[in-house]
C-alpha cells in the first residue's frame, strides 16, 4: 500500500514541527526519513500513524484519505524506539495483543503468534516477561506484535536507537531481509545515515519540519540538492563557498597552482581508511580520506607540511547546486555535465 | 578501621530507628492489645459481640463498602485527567484534591453541618423531600468520603507519570480503543499504585472519628461507627469495649494491608 502525505503542517505551542511537508512513498518499498533531532522526521510517522493530528495537510495510504481516520483503524503497524512492550504480559501475550483485540479464537491466534515468534527467532521463549529479554529481544518481539495484525503498512520511529552498536548492525540486516520476504511498505525513522543507506531503498531527508530532498542513496550521495543534505548524507569539508568530500580531497607533496598548503595535524588509522585532519593557513580545519597504500606511499608524518587540491567540489549558490571538477582528477572525471539537478522524488 | 566505625555507625543509626518506631508506634499498640486481653478473651468479646458492637462493626464496614469503591472509580478517573490531559485547571483539581489532608476532619464535619443542617444551605430543600442527610447514614458516607478522597489519587499519580504513554499508543496502533486501552494496558500497570491506595483509603475510613462525629449525632445502634463506639465506651468506664473495639479496628485494617501483600506476592511469583 502506498503512502502519500500532502502539504502536511503541524504545531506543538510555538514550535512549527511540519511546515508543509510532502512525501511519497511507493507501494512496497523501504523508505528511511533521515534527519538530526527536532527536524520533524517522528512527528510525521506519527501523523501517518495517527498518533498526532495534522494542522493542515492530509495523509493517504493506498489512495484513501486518513487524516481523520483513528489510530486504532488505520491498520498501521507502529515500532517505538524504546520498545514500548507491555510490561505485564508474557512474549506470546505481547505478540497476541492486536489479535485477541480483533476477537481471533485462541488455537488461530497461537498458530499465528508462534509463527511470528519463528520469524523474529524468539521461539522458545514465549513464556518470558519482556524484563527477562534483552534490548534486541524486546525489539524483535514489538516487531512481531507489529506484524501480527499484518497491518497495511509498517511504521519503525528510530527502531534501533537504544541498541548497542552490533546488535544494531545485526537487526538492521535482518530487517532488509525480512522486508525482502513480507513486502510490507515500510517507513522507518533514523538520524544515523549510514544505518538509512544501508537499509532503505528511499530517503527522505528533513530538516527544521521541511523535506530537504528524497531519492535513493547513491542520487543524494552524488547530487544533493542543498549543503544540508551534502553535509548530512556523509561526510563533507568546506573550503570557501565549495563544499569537497573528503575521499575527494588529495594529498600530494608537491604544490602548484592549484593546491593549497595545510600542516598535518592528526592521523588516525580506521583500517584501510585513514583519517588525515590538516589545518590550513586560514586555520580551517579539513580532512582527507586516504586509503592506508595512499598514506605508506606518502609517507605523511603529523606535524608535516603537504598540499591539497580538491578532485570534486559542489558551491550551492542559489538554489540550484553547481559542480566544479578539478583539472586532473585521478578518480576517473564525473561522466555527466557540471551542472546537475536535485532530482525531487 | 573506616570499616568498623562505619559498622558502628550504621548499627547505630538502625538502634536510633527502630528504638523511635517502637516507642511511638509499637508500645501504643502492644499496650492496647495487652489491656484487651488482660482479663482473657471473654470481656472484650462481649463488648463487640453486643449489640451495639455489632452494629457499629456494620456501619464501618457499610461506610468502607460504599466510599472506598467510590474513591478508588473517582480517584483513578481524576489521576488520569490530571497526568494525561494537560490543562490549564490541573492545578486547581490538584489542590483542591489535598483540601482533606489540609483541613482538620472536625472543620470538614462542621462544614458539612453547615451545608446539610436545617439552617444551611441545601438542608430544608432536603428535608422538604424528606431527604435527611445529617445525623444519619448518608451524612456519615459523605464524611467518609470527604476525608479519604486524596489516598487513591495521590498514589495513582505517580505511577502513571512512570508508565509513560508509549504502551498505550502503542495499543491503539494494535487497534485497541480506549476502553480496551485502559482495561488491558493502562489498569493492570497502575494496579499496586491503585491497590495502596485502596488500602489507605480503607484504613482512614474504618478509622475516621472527627468528621464523622459531628454529622452522625452518635446515636448508639443507629449511627455509631466503630471509633465513635470506643470514644463512648471509654467515656463512660467501659474499658472492655473500647480496648476490644480497638483491637477490632486494629486488626481490620491490619489484615486489609496482609491481604494485599498476599496478592502481590502471589502475583510476583
Amino acid at each position: 500500500m502506498g503512502i502519500t502525505v500532502e502539504g502536511a503542517s503541524k504545531r506543538f505551542g510555538d514550535f512549527q514541527a511540519l511546515k508543509d511537508v510532502s512525501i511519497e512513498v511507493p507501494n512496497g518499498s523501504l523508505t528511511a526519513l533521515l534527519g538530526p533531532s527536532g527536524s520533524g522526521k517522528s512527528t510525521l510517522l506519527r501523523t501517518i500513524a495517527g498518533l498526532e493530528t495534522l494542522d493542515g495537510g492530509r495523509v493517504l495510504i493506498d489512495d484513501e484519505d486518513v487524516s481523520t481516520k483513528p489510530v486504532q483503524k488505520r491498520e498501521v503497524g507502529f515500532v517505538f524506539q524504546h520498545y514500548a512492550a507491555f510490561k505485564h504480559m508474557t512474549v506470546f501475550e505481547n505478540v497476541g495483543f492486536g489479535l485477541k483485540i480483533r476477537k481471533w479464537d485462541k488455537a488461530k491466534v497461537a498458530d499465528r503468534v508462534h509463527e511470528l515468534l519463528r520469524l523474529v527467532q524468539l521461539d522458545g521463549l514465549a513464556g518470558r516477561f519482556p524484563s527477562q529479554l534483552s534490548g534486541g529481544q524486546r525489539q524483535r518481539m514489538a516487531l512481531a506484535r507489529a506484524l501480527a495484525v499484518e497491518p497495511q503498512v509498517l511504521l519503525l520511529d528510530e527502531p534501533f536507537g537504544a541498541l548497542d552498536a552490533k546488535v544494531r548492525k545485526d537487526l538492521r540486516t535482518w530487517l532488509r531481509h525480512l522486508h525482502e520476504e513480507m513486502h510490507v511498505t515500510t517507513i522507518f525513522v533514523t538520524h544515523d545515515q549510514e544505518e538509512a543507506m544501508d537499509v532503505a531503498e528511499q530517503l527522505v531527508v528533513m530538516n527544521n519540519g521541511q523535506v530537504e530532498q528524497s531519492g535513493s542513496a547513491d542520487d543524494l550521495y552524488e547530487n544533493p540538492a542543498n549543503e544540508f543534505v551534502m553535509s548530512f548524507v556523509g561526510e563533507v569539508n568546506r573550503l570557501g563557498d565549495s563544499f569537497v568530500r573528503p575521499h575527494d580531497m588529495e594529498v600530494v607533496l608537491d604544490a602548484d597552482e592549484r593546491t593549497q598548503e595545510g600542516m598535518v595535524q592528526r592521523i588516525v588509522a580506521l583500517g584501510f581508511e585513514i583519517r588525515v585532519e590538516f589545518v590550513l593557513a586560514d586555520g580551517t580545519e579539513i580532512w582527507a580520506q586516504l586509503t592506508r597504500p595512499e598514506l605508506q606511499r606518502l609517507e605523511l608524518v603529523e606535524g608535516q607540511i603537504a598540499y591539497l587540491r580538491p578532485a570534486q567540489a559542489k558551491s550551492f549558490n542559489g538554489s540550484s547546486p553547481s559542480e566544479t571538477i578539478g583539472a586532473s582528477t585521478p578518480h576517473g572525471s564525473p561522466d555527466e555535465g557540471d551542472a546537475e539537478k536535485p532530482a525531487a522524488v | 578501621m573506616r570499616s568498623a566505625s562505619s559498622a558502628r555507625s550504621r548499627w547505630g543509626l538502625r538502634a536510633l530507628g527502630l528504638g523511635y518506631l517502637t516507642l511511638l508506634l509499637l508500645a501504643p499498640l502492644v499496650a492496647i492489645f495487652y489491656k484487651t486481653f488482660e482479663h482473657g478473651l471473654a470481656p472484650p468479646l462481649d463488648a463487640i459481640t453486643s449489640a451495639d458492637g455489632l452494629h457499629a462493626l456494620k456501619l464501618s464496614l457499610l461506610m468502607v463498602v460504599i466510599a472506598v469503591p467510590l474513591n478508588t472509580i473517582f480517584g483513578i478517573g481524576c489521576a488520569l485527567l490530571l497526568v494525561r490531559h494537560k490543562w490549564k485547571g490541573n492545578a486547581v483539581i490538584d489542590a483542591v484534591i489535598n483540601l482533606p489532608f489540609a483541613i482538620s476532619p472536625v472543620v470538614i464535619g462542621l462544614s458539612l453541618f453547615l451545608l446539610y443542617g436545617t439552617q444551611g444551605w441545601l438542608g430544608p430543600t432536603l428535608a422538604e423531600n424528606g431527604i435527611e442527610i445529617l445525623f444519619s447514614v448518608p451524612g456519615m458516607v459523605l464524611a467518609s468520603i470527604f476525608v479519604s478522597v486524596p489516598f487513591v489519587v495521590r498514589e495513582t499519580v505517580p505511577v502513571l507519570q512512570e508508565i509513560g504513554t508509549e504502551q498505550e499508543q502503542a495499543a491503539s496502533t494494535l487497534g485497541a480503543n480506549a476502553w480496551q486501552t485502559f482495561r488491558r494496558i493502562t489498569l493492570p500497570s497502575i494496579r499496586w499504585g491503585v491497590a495502596y491506595g485502596v488500602v489507605l483509603t480503607t484504613a482512614r475510613v474504618l478509622g475516621e472519628f472527627g468528621a464523622v462525629s459531628i454529622v452522625s449525632g452518635s446515636r448508639s445502634g443507629e449511627t455509631e461507627t466503630l471509633p465513635l463506639f470506643v470514644k463512648k465506651a471509654f467515656d463512660n468506664f467501659e474499658f472492655a469495649g473500647a480496648y476490644g473495639a480497638s483491637v477490632l479496628l486494629a486488626v481490620l485494617a491490619l489484615s486489609t494491608l496482609l491481604a494485599m501483600n498476599v496478592l502481590k506476592r502471589k502475583e510476583d511469583a
